[in-house]
Formats: structure tokens, sequence, C-alpha cells
């Protein structure tokens, strides 16, 4: 196995939960117990009503391409074997928007509102990333 | 509040990776500007410093107090702002509003970066700071990124085909060629075409390297008065009508409005209702084209065009100097070039000579009000200001 040579999550006091989840391939997100606002990122108060009253929710892992970006040129060398890879906006079905990769298709085959679905890449011992790839329709 | 005045201005010529420090760039910028307001060092009595990545690229904290020893402004409180690439923009509505307030008759403001010695690699990872870093950098997303996400978000939300959207783009930036090539301190000084720009390399897919504009070196300065001075120091004094400042969450978190920039809409909005102006006032915008997108996006939510209009105007000339309104004359960041720091205050350099009549060939006849436009990061910082020629 190569070492992994991009640029790794950084847990915070607010987010440490989130990765501790990707780890165990849960996908977790704060519910505000008060207005019911699904949040990201991570924060000890809901930014809607300013409540701290929070549970933890498993999120589906199903959601869209809000938008995305194919890089041709890589900034951090980590990336370079990569190329071409698509970063994306997702809209997971429970709200949040979430910055992520699109993986298991051709770059040139990603569009706007395609539907998609996780996929976790372990790259550590430590960290597991969601990534996400296209929703197959299987017959 | 008293009434506030741009006097001298300065700014170094904007260039690629050079030897000279930030500290260097911005005393020669400042210099320039004091001597044009007929004022000696000694006369100033605060500097407000813009400087984004100094610790980075020279490892060197607090410019700001190195730079009033250097020009022999000894002792004065010098402070420095960072707001990413609006770093200087911020700089100078914190000073004005000090000089509004009467605590300072006579304050210089200026910014300066030294961003293209970086290098590109690490000149695109500290830039990526400017965003949210914690949740960009493992996708491995930085601003040509972003502003490729914005593109494709733009496209489907105003129902503008891609092949279109870029082709009003690559206008854009044909445009600030046009008139970087005409700009003596500009980074880059030669036209480009359709085909330049459509054949360039792709960067972050939609978005070609004709789409993004550089990193570069360089430092500017402004001279901010009471009105009470600057009617004794010259006259043609370019007054302060309205200033705004908004701030902005992560891309994630600006869901409900992209690729409208909320925090853009909120800082036009205040400046606007401090000049008692509106949209239809501004003769001339230097605005936040750090990629040719952003000028579309930002033309909307300063209120110039209608949202999903802007492209359509600039394929129709409605930008050039001319038309409706003159948008980037001095070439923008695409072509005068980008030295975060400096940036802001050197759209102000553009505007007071553009208000003053002295830009030559690139000049907006009969230019009253001017405005400049800022962005840092990805919305995280906004910041505009109305001039209005006060002759
Ligand atoms: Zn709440």
């Amino acid at each position: 196995m190569t070492t992994y040579n991009k640029p790794l999550p950084q847990p915070n006091a607010d987010d440490e939960f989130f990765w501790r989840g990707c780890k165990k391939h849960k996908f977790l997100f704060q519910k505000c117990l008060d207005c019911g606002l699904i949040r990201w990122p991570p924060s000890f108060l809901c930014p809607q009503c300013w409540s701290g009253n929070t549970t933890i929710i498993e999120a589906s892992g199903k959601g869209k391409v809000y938008t995305y970006a194919v890089y041709h040129l890589a900034y951090h060398e980590g990336f370079k074997s990569d190329l071409p890879y698509v970063t994306a906006i997702i809209e997971l079905e429970e709200g949040p928007h979430f910055l992520s990769n699109i993986t298991e298709c051709n770059p040139g085959d990603v569009k706007c509102d395609m539907p998609v679905e996780i996929v976790w890449d372990d790259i550590t011992a430590e960290f597991s990333l969601p990534k996400f790839k296209p929703v197959r329709v299987t017959t | 509040m008293r009434k506030v005045a741009v006097l001298g201005v300065g700014m170094t010529k904007f260039s690629g990776k050079q030897t000279k420090t930030a500290v260097e760039l911005l005393a020669e910028a400042a210099m320039d500007a004091i001597n044009e307001s007929n004022l000696k060092p000694k006369d100033i009595q605060a500097l407000f410093v813009g400087n984004g990545l100094g610790d980075f690229s020279e490892g060197q904290m607090q410019p700001q107090a190195f730079v009033a020893d250097y020009i022999g402004a000894f002792n004065i409180p010098a402070n420095r702002y960072e707001n990413a690439c609006a770093s200087s923009s911020a700089a100078f509505r914190d000073a004005f509003m000090w000089v509004a307030s009467g605590f300072y008759d006579i304050v210089l403001v200026g910014g300066a970066e030294t961003a293209a010695k970086m290098g590109t690699p690490l000149a695109t990872r500290t830039f990526a700071m400017g965003s949210d870093s914690r949740y960009e950098s493992p996708c491995g997303l930085t601003f040509p990124g972003v502003f490729g996400l914005l593109t494709h978000l733009y496209s489907k939300k105003y129902g503008i085909p891609l092949e279109k959207l870029k082709q009003q783009m690559a206008q854009v930036s044909i445009n600030s060629h046009y008139y970087g090539a005409r700009n003596a301190k500009a980074h880059f000084r030669k036209e480009i075409t359709m085909d330049d720009a459509m054949n360039s390399a792709m960067v972050s897919q939609p978005l070609q390297l004709y789409d993004c504009c550089p990193f570069s070196d360089g430092g500017s300065a402004v001279i901010l008065a009471s009105e009470e001075k600057a009617k004794k120091l010259t006259n043609k004094p370019v007054y302060v009508v309205g200033v705004g400042q908004a701030s902005a969450g992560n891309l994630m978190s600006q869901k409900d409005y992209l690729p409208r920039i909320r925090s853009r809409e909120l800082a036009s909005k205040q400046a606007y209702d401090m000049a008692k102006l509106g949209p239809k006032d501004i003769d001339v915008i230097e605005l936040h084209d750090c990629f040719s997108i952003a000028t579309i996006i930002a033309l909307e939510s300063v209120g110039i065009f209608e949202y999903g209009k802007s492209g359509e105007a600039v394929m129709k000339g409605e930008t050039k100097i001319g038309g409706k309104i003159a948008v980037n004359p001095s070439g923008g960041l695409k072509a005068k070039g980008h030295p975060i720091g400096a940036t802001g205050t050197a759209q102000v350099y553009e505007i007071v000579k553009q208000l003053r009549g002295e830009c030559g060939e690139r000049q907006v006849e009969g230019a009253k009000v001017g405005m400049t436009d800022t962005l840092g990061g990805d919305g995280g910082t906004i910041c505009n200001a109305i001039l209005q020629r006060g002759w």
C-alpha cells in the first residue's frame, strides 16, 4: 500500500463525531431538537434558532449533484495521479449541502442534478472519506 | 460623521515574481500617494495595511510597522488587515471610519503582497486558506474549483447553456486584457482573442487558463483626509460617499443564495444607501474578477444587471468603456494582476484616476461616480465603496 499523501481531515471539537462516524462508515449529522434543522458544518449551537439542544442523526448517503467541477491541473502533489478528478457539492436528501468527490465514473458523465450515493474511501488507519458515485439503475 | 476625501494615490507596477518585499512595495506606493497629496510622511497619523499571506510568502508578520518606519512616519499606529483577497478594502473601510469619526485627519491606507514568488503550488495552497480549508483541502478543492462549481451552478440556475456562458466568460477576459494592454502598471499587457481563451489549458473544468487571474506581486496606497484638510491640500478631492462590508460562511452555508453572493448584495446596499445613490448612478466599477465567471456574478449582486443577464450585456459591449457601465478599465485582476493584499486599494487607485480624468486612452469620459467591489475567499468578505468627484 502506498502512503496517502493528500491533505487529511483535521478533526476539531465540533466535527470529531463526524470523522469518528466516517471511520465506521456512518454518515452523521447534527439535528437541532428545537427547530429541526439538520446542519453542516458542525457547530455547538444551531445557527437558525441558537439552540444548543442537539441530537445526532445518520444520513442516508443519498442525494444529487448540486454542482461540480473537474480538475485537470493538480495544485497538490497528492492529487496528480487522480487527474482528472471531480469535486462536487452534493445536495443530500436530508437537506444539507456537502462538499465531496464523485468517483467510480467517467468525469465527463457527471451532470448537475444526477442522483448519487455514498461510497466510503478508507484512506488511512484513522480516516475514511465520504465520496459519492452515480446511482446505477439496475434492471 | 465628517466627509472623507481621497487625496493622493499610488501603486507599483503589478508583476510576476520579483525581488522586492511587501514592505518595499508598499513603501514605494505610499511615497507616490504622499507626494501626490503634497504631504510629508510626518503628516500621516495612522497606517492601515492589507496583507494576506506575508507570513507564508516571506516568513514575515507585521509588515505595517516596518513600512511606517521605512518611509519615516516614525512611531505612528500601524495595523494590518487580513480578509483574504479583500484585505486592503477592509483596511480602507476602517480607515474611512476613523477619519469620518473625527479621530484622525490624515491617514494612509494600502496593501502589498508578494504572492508570485511562492510559485503556483504553494500560492494556490495558501490562497485556499482563504476559503474553508477544513473541508475543501481533503477533497482537493481550491479557488479555481470553487468558481468552476459556481459556473456549472450559474448555467443550471439561469438556464444558460454552458457553451454560451463560456463565450460570455471568455469575452470578460478579452475585455480585461484589452484594457490591461493599455495600462502601464498591469501585470499582463497583451490582448487575447476568443480563440486564445477557448483553446487555453483546462484548469478546473469548465474553467480554462484565461478564465483565471494570475498570482502577482505589487503594492498600492491611498491617502484619506477629512474634508477640511482636503480642501486645503487639493482642488480635486474625490469623496468617499458610501462604504459597505458583509461576511458569509463557507459555500455549503451559502446554499440558499448561490450563485448569488449574499454578502455582496448586503455590502453594496449599505454603500448605495449611505451614498444615496443606486446602481444606475455608477459610471465606472472596478470589481473582483478573480475568475471570469466572478465578473458576471458580481455585476448582478451589485445590482448593475438582472440575475442571469450580465453575460448577455458583456457580449453586447455594455461593460466596455462607452457602454452602459465601464467595468474594470484597469484590466482588472485578470490583466492588471492580483497581489492579494494590494488589490483593494489598487481598485481605489483606478477609480480615483478615472474620476480625475487621468487615464489616457482608457479614460471613461465624464466619469463622476465610481465603485469598488472586492471579494475575500468564496464570499467570506465583501467590501464595496462608492467614490464621487468633488468638483
Ligand atoms: Zn435550531
